[in-house]
């Protein structure tokens, strides 16, 4: 399999006002394509930090990150991001929100018809084809999180990295998300980086987890490759003992020693 | 199902929107054989909850006039009847034109709100696309911020003598004055709504690689608009507290020239109706804008 996302001895150092603060230090990573990687860890431990370097919004202080043999350089659209918070543009329509990055992708060379037409798949693909004219204002928290990956699967990226994505809804309406989003990058087969604080999120959906240790000057602690095979059935696997072991290794490392040294 | 959650979660957690049945519609299909009286009751309940809203105003407008009619009797100004009955004869012929000084009041007032109209429309025109340009590039910010924290405390009026001197005309003086004291609210409130626009519809737009043009007139431009017409609406109201004062001075028809005139004339019920057109009509301007307003106002709730 192709590296196709590589971290190597990534540094990302902040300069604040009281002085330099070491946020993360050391990361080796790669990310082979079409892999699905989690990165889990404390809060404030430098998740969003590390998924924003990927992204391009911020740049590392040293080290090299490369996206499928290029140094990345910027943020672009064949990195989609889902954010933590959703970022819908408020005044925009779901239907809009989403025909603005297909416009960007494809604007180009497909006329506006086939435009709509991606952007309708893209808003079925999430089960939204009903509320594609609402505004974010006027549904649940839930379905602006659809639209949020609806836009970011729209563009068609090469990878798909997903700032806690689900992290601010209710653990219903999560699991079903969880469940959909399985689906889709099965589906699609997308390179994806996912920052979670959940520890079955992570199991679920993962082909490998990425711990990382507490900060300042966090860096990767652990990875563990999670081999059970897909599709992956939650009923079934909450009495799993494969699973149930995996599950157990994550809680571990996060209030096992670490949490103690903390 | 157990999700066991690292960290606080439930701090980010959106309270859950529950769907309840509506049944708030009003009164079901099958009405009663005393379908009359219900009807008839509803209403009353309309009407009465009118009333009820109105009630606070209208008392507070009731007590304003009282006040004012001890104060005439004691004073020897024109109370609230006699001010009435000259009221309805002036605006019984609002368009009357004798000679340059002496025309309807409806010419007054719509003078009036054209100099407004014009200085105001300059202003904007100048003053929101230089909001833009400083809330953008920090380095004009710091350029223009100590030319307008010392010109915005100016009296408007110490304006006049030098759009006088360089115009050498009443009217563009007027217009000079309105421009001079409206632009700073725009200025201001356009630049502030640029640095406040969240970083996360601006990482969208990174994130996507919009075009500049994109940039401005998807995420810039709508981000900014509500801040942008508080602007406005500011100024809009200073434009029209300064333009009695401006045309006091300037003279030609318009309001505050047709006040001075009325009180060469010793017409003091003319200047109580003059003071309530300019309040009226400040009060319309205002509402007009926030109707405005709140048409642009995404409200993200
Ligand atoms: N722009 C910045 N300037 C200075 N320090 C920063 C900046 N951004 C992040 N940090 C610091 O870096 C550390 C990591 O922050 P980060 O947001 O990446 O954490 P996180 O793991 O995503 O946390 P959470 O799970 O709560 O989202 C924190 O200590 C934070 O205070
Ligand atoms: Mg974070």
């Amino acid at each position: 399999m192709k590296r196709y996302v590589q971290l190597e001895n990534v540094q990302k150092v902040f300069e604040t006002k009281k002085g330099r603060f070491v946020a993360l230090r050391d990361i080796n990573l790669s990310v082979h394509e079409g892999e699905f990687v989690s990165i889990i860890g404390h809060s404030g431990c430098g998740k969003s930090t590390l998924l924003n370097l990927i992204t391009g919004l911020s740049t590392a202080s040293d080290g090299v990150l490369l996206c499928a043999g290029r140094e990345i350089a910027g943020p672009g659209p064949d990195r989609a991001v889902v954010f933590q918070n959703h970022s819908l543009l408020p005044w925009m329509s779901c239907f809009d929100n989403v025909y603005l990055a297909v416009e960007r992708v494809f604007g180009a060379q497909e006329s506006k018809t086939q435009l709509r037409q991606r952007t309708h798949d893209a808003l079925k693909l999430v089960g939204l084809t009903d509320a594609a004219h609402k505004f974010p204002h006027e549904i649940s928290g839930g379905m602006k999180q659809r639209v949020g990956i609806a836009r970011a699967l729209s563009m068609q990226p090469k990878v798909l990295l997903l700032d806690e994505p689900l992290g601010a809804l209710d653990a219903l309406t999560r699991a079903h998300l969880q469940d959909e989003l399985a689906k889709l990058v099965a589906a699609i087969g997308c390179t994806t980086i996912m920052v979670t604080h959940d520890v079955d999120e992570a199991v679920l959906l993962s082909d490998r987890i990425v711990m990382m240790t507490n900060g300042p000057a966090a860096t990767i602690g652990q990875i563990l490759e999670i081999d059970i095979p897909r599709p992956r059935e939650r009923l079934a696997l909450a009495q799993d003992a494969h699973y149930l072991r995996l599950r157990g290794e994550v809680l571990r490392f996060l209030y096992g020693r670490q949490y103690i040294a903390a | 199902m157990n999700v066991v959650s690292v960290s606080k979660e439930w701090q980010k957690a959106e309270p859950k929107v529950a769907k309840i049945e509506t049944i708030s519609a009003p009164e079901p299909a099958a009405i009663p054989p005393a379908a009359g009286v219900s009807v008839l009751k509803r209403y009353g309940a309309v009407i009465f909850n009118i009333l009820r809203a109105l009630f606070p105003a209208a008392l507070g407008l009731a007590i304003f006039v009282g006040l004012w009619a001890i104060v005439a009797h004691r004073s020897g100004l024109p109370g609230p009847m006699p001010t009435w009955n000259s009221a309805l004869k002036l605006f019984s012929d609002p368009f009357y034109q004798r000679g340059p000084n002496d025309q309807g009041i409806g010419w007054n007032v719509l003078r009036s709100l054209s100099r407004v109209g014009m200085g105001f429309g300059l202003a904007a025109v100048i003053g929101i696309p230089l909001g833009f340009l400083i809330g953008r590039f920090a380095f004009l910010s710091k350029m223009m911020s100590p030319i307008i924290s010392l010109l915005r405390p100016v009296s408007p009026l110490a304006w006049l003598p030098i759009g006088l001197y360089v115009f050498k005309e009443a009217q563009p003086a007027a217009i000079w004055v309105i421009f001079i004291s409206s632009i700073w609210p725009m200025i201001i409130n356009t630049a502030v709504g640029v640095t406040r626009i969240p970083q996360d519809y601006l990482n969208v737009a990174r994130v996507l690689k919009l075009s500049e043009w994109k940039v401005f007139t998807k995420v810039l431009f709508p981000a900014v608009l509500p801040y942008m017409m508080t602007g406005v609406r500011l100024s809009i109201g200073v434009a029209w507290l300064v333009i009695v004062a401006a045309e006091m001075l300037t003279g030609g028809v318009g309001l505050g020239f047709w006040v001075w005139d009325e009180w060469n004339n010793l017409n003091v019920e003319h200047i109580i109706i003059a003071i309530f057109v300019v309040g009226i009509i400040g009060l319309l301007l205002e509402q007009l804008l926030l109707l405005l307003a709140r048409r642009f106002d995404y409200a993200e709730k």
